[in-house]
């Protein structure tokens, strides 16, 4: 119990870390964003 | 914080409990955790590298980017299982966000009562109308109905008016607040100690222990009569076994105590298809979903790192927080014996309201908990919608809200009919085993074959690494061209074979088959004969007549003519 949550908890801490610590990585970090671009296209 | 956000969904706290109990704990979690490194991780930055690729060539569906990559006719109707997964999940992921919903006004209403596990039960029996088929649609505050009807027309109001970005934004505030909410009620499960003193071994100490004991330990009838199960109980803490050994003593030899190594539960095949496929439900690989929206990102974004913190934040929620909440609660309240029979999606709205009952101020946690689950629920539902809403654009060249009514009105049909088979929650059950498991597994294997063979992984990585701030690691290779593949390949043949159709290995003969199986077939289980079942076949024959239809669509495509000749989808 202690290695499984500690793995999950030292692997999302490095991925924060290393998000951070990049320049401008935070532009470039996409998730499943819900706003699409066929929604501003025209009918 | 938006990619953490995204990650969180009715997966981790509802869906994982409820399979990590159904599959006996310790042992489904070593499958999941290998689960989640050799096919999770290689396999979602597959997608994403394979859905950036199509989307460069202008194609934003599942089947499209398929046509795109491999250049062949076929291509797009294997595609196509792309679209099915996440719009027929959607079918009955808006019936699990609408007893979310229901539970949290209701929380917050006061109109929750609960004293005992009973009452509990009762409580979601009601909301989810297993009562039989059709009460769900009984319109009551206690029945899921009126919040269903919320549920669909909030869900299309925002895909339709286009203002999905609005509850993302709300999202990325409502989910570290859920986060922070999780982190209460895990400190209220870890020191609820045994809350009914005449069942002392029903405590959260032997939950944990079922949560993450990889081996079992359990009193079995010697010469059990034929039809009667062997299992009389499973033990968890010292103190049980003990007063167990005493038990068994004075019988006379009609029990015995039996240990179950994690190799002999590991052996089942469909326990390592189900921990991979919660793998893949929850980090939304395999799902059609990520392909198409990594078809909008361009070449300077960095699906390497996107997709790793993703999967991680994922894990923190459903490993640290589920893992630690539901099950062990559930031995708490529940005891043993009632944990490994309770539905997959109903464990976490039996027992977290029985944990809130237990808190101080537990009608607003209650509710405030059950509301940011809904939350995360109404993006992930959003979510599943636009690789259907992208392919409808994309095979009929219609706009958006033409694309959105076609959904809408298929995907009504198909809700009607989950919340119609209530009855032992039977259409929702059925739909998350052939699609919600069986065709994601199908569609990651498919994936990962052509990342890793057709693409190879030389390119494949080229592919990834653009934009990317840090390296696949080299191993990685490996796993994504042979072990990754073989090791899909292996689990789904034996599990069709083994868990499936009950075919014996050592004998060469077949055997039972899976309730499944039998629902749709019907067949012989431990001497009894087993009629099939009607919402069952119905729930199959539904999915097939959804899969003739999309490829119906697809075999008039102009646009995946051009992705079959390796031409992108406008000139």
């Amino acid at each position: 119990m202690l290695f499984s949550v500690g793995t999950v908890v030292t692997l999302f801490s490095w991925c924060i870390f290393k998000v951070l610590t990049t320049p401008q990585e935070a532009d470039h970090l996409h998730a499943v964003e819900l706003h699409t671009p066929d929604m501003d296209q025209p009918e | 914080m938006a990619v953490a956000g995204s990650a969180v969904g009715l997966g981790n706290f509802l869906r994982f409990p409820g399979l990590a109990a159904q599959y006996g704990g310790g042992a489904f979690m070593l499958a999941y955790a290998i689960s989640f490194l050799i096919i999770g991780l290689p396999i979602g930055w597959a997608e994403w590298a394979m859905g950036r690729y199509a989307g460069s060539r202008g194609y934003n569906s599942a089947p499209g980017a398929f046509a795109a990559i491999l250049n062949k006719p076929w291509a797009k109707y294997v595609g196509i299982i792309g679209v099915i997964v996440p719009v027929v999940i959607y079918m009955y992921y808006v019936f699990i966000e609408s007893w979310c919903l229901g539970y949290a006004v209701k929380f917050w209403t006061g109109g929750i009562h609960l004293t005992n596990a009973e009452s509990a039960v009762a409580m979601f029996k009601s909301m989810s109308g297993q009562v039989g088929n059709g009460s769900a649609l009984d319109f009551s505050w206690d029945t899921a109905l009126p919040w269903l009807l919320i549920v669909f027309v909030f869900n299309f109001w925002l895909i339709y008016r286009g203002l999905s970005g609005g509850i993302e934004k709300m999202c990325n505030y409502g989910m570290p607040l859920l986060i922070v909410l999780a982190l209460v009620v895990l400190a209220r499960v870890l020191s609820l100690g045994a809350p009914d003193a005449s069942k002392p071994h029903d405590n959260v100490v032997n939950g944990l222990g079922y949560m993450w004991n990889p081996s079992k330990v359990q009193v079995e009838k010697v010469k059990p009569t034929p039809g009667e199960k062997a299992l009389v109980r499973e033990l968890v803490g010292a103190a049980a076994i003990a007063e167990a050994e005493k038990e068994i003593a004075a019988s006379g030899g009609a029990l015995k105590l039996v240990t179950i190594t994690p190799w002999q539960q590991l052996k089942n095949p469909l326990l390592w298809m189900a921990a991979a496929a919660q793998i893949f439900f929850s980090l939304s690989v395999g799902f059609g979903v990520i392909i198409v929206y990594a078809s909008y990102l361009g070449k300077k974004d960095d699906v390497v790192l996107s997709g790793l913190t993703a999967s991680s934040a994922n894990e923190l929620c459903e490993v640290a927080l589920g893992g630690l909440i539901t099950v062990p609660a559930a031995v708490t309240f529940l005891g043993l014996a009632s944990v490994a029979g309770q539905q997959t999606f109903g464990l976490g709205f039996t027992v977290l309201p029985l944990v809130f009952a237990k808190m101080p101020l537990g009608a607003f946690f209650g509710g405030a908990f059950f509301f940011m689950l809904f939350l995360a629920a109404v993006t992930s539902s959003i979510s599943m919608l636009q690789p259907g809403i992208a392919f409808i654009e994309e095979v009929m060249n219609v706009g958006r809200k033409v694309s959105v009514t076609i959904l809408g009105l298929l995907t009504t049909l198909g809700i009607i009919f989950v919340v119609y088979f209530t009855q032992d929650l039977k259409a929702l059950d059925t739909l998350d085993f052939w699609v919600g498991t069986f065709l994601i597994f199908i569609l990651a294997t498919v994936q990962i074959i052509v990342f890793g063979w057709h693409w190879g992984v030389k390119r494949g990585f080229e592919e990834a690494h653009q934009g990317a701030s840090i390296r696949i690691p080299a191993f990685f290779g490996i796993i994504m061209k042979w072990i990754c593949p073989t090791f899909l390949l292996l689990i789904f043949a034996l599990t069709v074979l083994t868990s499936l159709f009950g075919f014996d290995l050592t004998t060469f003969k077949f055997g039972s088959a899976s309730s499944y199986v039998i629902d749709l077939f019907g067949g012989v289980k431990d001497g009894k004969a087993l009629a099939t079942n009607q919402a069952a076949q119905l729930s199959v024959a539904l999915v097939v007549i959804i899969f003739i239809f999309f490829s119906l669509l697809s075999s008039r495509s102009k646009a995946y003519k051009r992705a079959e000749k390796g031409l992108p989808k406008h000139d």
